[in-house]
């Protein structure tokens, strides 16, 4: 059963940053669009977003909750030595989250929309920055449960080169994964070359902050090369990014929509395992060289027996009623 | 301010906000799916209207109570740490069915709020349904959770270790039916005097009749219900409070001395230092009764609790004689609303009983979060009834005032923009759903 339930933690992981990781981007996308293109971009991300929103960050919970209950030392680990950039992510889910509602339910359209906007784009941006941050940190093996000092112990965790450089990344594949879908949402013609060219923009950014990353990595001192390189998963998932990477700009010239999104998505699929493959099943790397496992960190047997039970059971539930949410509000052709 | 302070503040604060806002998400689903079918019915267009007014507060409502409960999930290990360590497994049933309703939820809200027009009308009405009905199980699964820390079970605490953990059974402990019923009861009759007393007020200022009055007496006969059965909820909790934590029924009650039979105290100040209770209405034998249901059975008072676990008396007297004054002045209101429906008297002639519920606005709120107060407080020094104690489980990261103060800032802040949104919403009525009958224009 523990089986059952890691895949569902990487399965909760892996949409929240493909769906809720688009959603983000909508926010990213908007923020980068010029004053005279914003209400047009706003209304289109409304329309593509509007309906599935609150669905794709129910991910996180399911994410949080696999891990509180069924890897409690990973879950507590996390919330102590990681509790400030935490609370920022917080702070932008609870912000975006509050401003996108706002700025549609409220009933005059006045000077407030601005406020809401503002606090809109900017808290998109923040929040994956920080989600960026903290999947950094767990890996980076900056985290140090023997400190004494608050610096070491909560600050050096997450503020280094290599937790911020993810972060930028993680940013950056957002708003590529945000103009890709947005691409298919709209008819004109006018806003689809718009969506391209961010989406192009956004690619260059990623390859650029993806470099970053490696050169962070070095500069800390995290063996992200070996990881990556070194075992065959990790190789053939970067190749197969890359290869993609090819195949993905010849469609977006030819401004081809629909495999785009399979493609965006199955990229970013291969980043994340490329990234996370080698140290599996290792959660948190620590300073002192420990690491915190899955399989050691797995809570007590009839605990993860009811919770796997609890998620196949909600998975029947969920997954076809999802399936037809999506289903419904995308079908623009028709 | 003291950083286990702090945390407790932080604590109170995220849930004491996060329990209105889901409150409403979780019943005003019921009120639209009224309205919503006695549109479809009736045909008439008064309720569809209704229905999509109730819809966008549902709408910023379940968005706010999403959010704060996504913080929550996470507040738990950011504030409390050492208990979720332990606490995660043995408790964590709940929750995980919890995020499976929640998620339903927020799908169905989906269809729901984008399926005008673009579904089959009873599968976009099933939706909204769908909607209550999840939320209903998530507020029922949450307080199960709360339920264990009141009366931990699913475990054998043996030396300090957490043994033969059993999630089912610590889902299925001895409190959770009795807060359960007693919660969802407090969220229906909450909610529906806020809606129903809004209404009330604009039907006072003669705006909309119509629509204002069909609202007013879908909420108010939830309310009243509600109000109703309240009473006879919160006889079971008692009982089973008096029997699980002694401590809390004493403090509840400001019983410092074992009496036999005790005696209920209405009122009165508590003065923690004296041990002593000035200036409350006594009534002989009746706490016996509450407590045990014979007025001569002796209750436990809080001296034969060691002093180190006594929970804050006059914080949880005030509290409790806060939530049980309230609850019964919403029962007579209730009582007197169905006197004039059984009377088949015309209600827009009773403005007296519309000024009621005007009044009553805040009241189910007031009461409701007082009734918080006296579980979570009347549970101190614990956070593990008889295992943990609150202190041992906070956090090891200093300055965690400063993270109050910023929450402060944002759940005010949150507080003000949605009031402002609702007032807003309400101002609108007239210039959206009365005069421009194309009610299509909405979307």
């Amino acid at each position: 059963m523990e089986y059952v339930v890691i895949t569902f933690l990487c399965l909760g992981i892996l949409l929240y940053f493909l769906l809720g990781g688009a959603d983000f981007g909508a926010g990213i996308i908007e923020l980068f669009t010029s004053v005279k293109n914003r209400s047009k971009t706003r209304k289109t991300m409304y329309q593509a977003i509007g309906p599935v929103w609150e669905a794709n960050h129910m991910w996180l919970i399911i994410a949080i909750v696999i891990l509180f209950v069924g890897f409690p030392n990973i879950y507590t680990t996390m919330s102590v030595y990681l509790h400030i950039p935490l609370l920022i992510m917080l702070i932008g889910i609870i912000a975006r989250g509050t401003a996108f509602v706002f700025r549609h339910y409220d009933a005059v359209k006045d000077n407030m929309q601005e406020v809401y906007n503002k606090i809109f784009v900017y808290s998109s941006f923040i929040t994956p920055l920080f989600l960026g941050i903290i999947a950094g940190s767990v890996i980076s093996g900056h985290i140090d449960t023997e400190a004494n000092d608050f610096l070491s112990a909560y600050i050096f965790g997450w503020f280094n080169w290599f937790s911020i450089a993810v972060g930028l990344f993680t940013v950056a594949l957002c708003g590529f994964l945000a103009a890709i879908y947005l691409i298919g949402e709209t008819q004109d013609a006018h806003d689809k070359r718009r969506f391209i060219k961010k989406a192009e923009l956004m690619n260059v950014a990623a390859v650029i902050f993806g470099a970053m990353v490696f050169i962070a990595a070095q500069r800390d001192q995290i063996p992200l090369v070996d990881w990556v390189f070194k075992n065959t998963i990790g190789l053939s998932a970067i190749i197969l990014a890359s290869l993609s990477l090819i195949l993905l700009w010849y469609l977006l010239i030819k401004g081809k929509t629909k495999v785009l999104r399979i493609l965006a998505g199955f990229q970013v699929t291969m980043i994340l395992l490329a990234i996370s493959y080698a140290h599996f099943p290792n959660f948190i790397r620590l300073k002192n060289g420990n690491a915190i496992s899955l399989f050691e960190a797995v809570g007590p047997e009839k605990t993860i027996y009811s919770l796997g039970l609890a998620l196949l059971l909600g998975s029947i539930l969920i997954l076809p009623f999802l399936g037809y949410l999506f289903y419904k509000f995308q079908k623009k052709e028709e | 301010m003291d950083d286990f302070l702090a945390a407790r503040s932080q604590m109170a604060l995220s849930l004491g906000f996060h329990i209105i806002f889901s409150c409403i998400g979780m019943v005003m689903p019921f009120f639209m799916a009224v309205s919503h079918y006695k549109w479809l019915k009736t045909n008439d267009e008064v309720y569809k209207n209704l229905t999509k007014a109730w819809s966008k507060g549902v709408a910023i409502f379940f968005a706010t109570g999403a959010v704060s409960g996504t913080m929550l999930s996470f507040e738990l290990g950011l504030l409390w740490p050492k208990f979720m360590e332990h606490a995660g497994p043995i408790f964590g049933m709940p929750f995980s069915l919890e995020g499976t309703a929640f998620f339903i939820e927020a799908i169905a809200l989906g269809f729901f709020l984008y399926g005008w027009n673009k579904l089959n009308k009873w599968f976009h009405w099933f939706t909204g349904m769908v909607v209550g009905v999840s939320g209903l199980a998530s507020g029922i699964l949450v307080v199960a959770a709360n339920a264990w820390m009141n009366s931990p079970a699913g475990f054998d605490f043996v030396n300090g270790k957490y043994l033969n953990i059993d999630p089912i059974q610590a889902m299925f402990n001895k409190a959770w039916f009795s807060q359960a019923l007693h919660m969802c009861l407090a969220a229906f009759t909450a909610t529906g005097f806020a809606v129903a007393g809004v209404h009330a007020l604009m039907i006072l200022r003669n705006k909309n009749k119509e629509f204002h009055l069909k609202a007013f007496k879908i909420a108010a006969i939830f309310a009243c219900i509600g109000a109703l059965l309240q009473p006879l909820s919160g006889d079971i909790s008692a009982k089973d409070v008096a029997q699980r934590q002694p401590a809390k029924l004493a403090a509840m009650e400001a019983l410092y001395k074992t009496e036999k039979p005790a005696p209920l105290l209405i009122g009165g100040i508590v003065n923690e230092k004296d041990k002593t209770v000035k200036g409350a209405i006594k009534i002989p034998g009746a706490l016996s009764f509450l407590a045990h249901g014979d007025f001569k059975a002796e209750v436990k008072g809080l001296d034969k609790i060691p002093e180190n676990e006594h929970p804050p008396v006059a914080i949880t007297h005030y509290a409790f004689q806060i939530m049980v004054g309230i609850g019964t002045l919403l029962m007579l209101v209730s009582l007197i609303y169905f006197f004039i429906l059984l009377r088949k008297k015309p209600l827009l002639d009773k403005r007296w009983v519309l000024k009621l519920f005007v009044l009553a606005i805040p009241l189910g709120y007031i009461a409701l979060e007082a009734g918080w107060v006296v579980t979570e407080v009347g549970r101190q020094p614990w956070i593990i009834y008889g295992i943990m104690l609150t202190k041992d489980a906070v956090t090891p990261m200093p300055g965690i005032a400063y993270s109050f103060y910023i929450f402060t800032a944002i759940y005010v802040s949150l507080s003000i923009i949605v009031t402002f949104l609702l007032y807003r919403q309400i101002k609108m009525v007239p210039y959206v759903y009365d005069q421009l009958k194309s009610s299509n224009k909405l979307n």
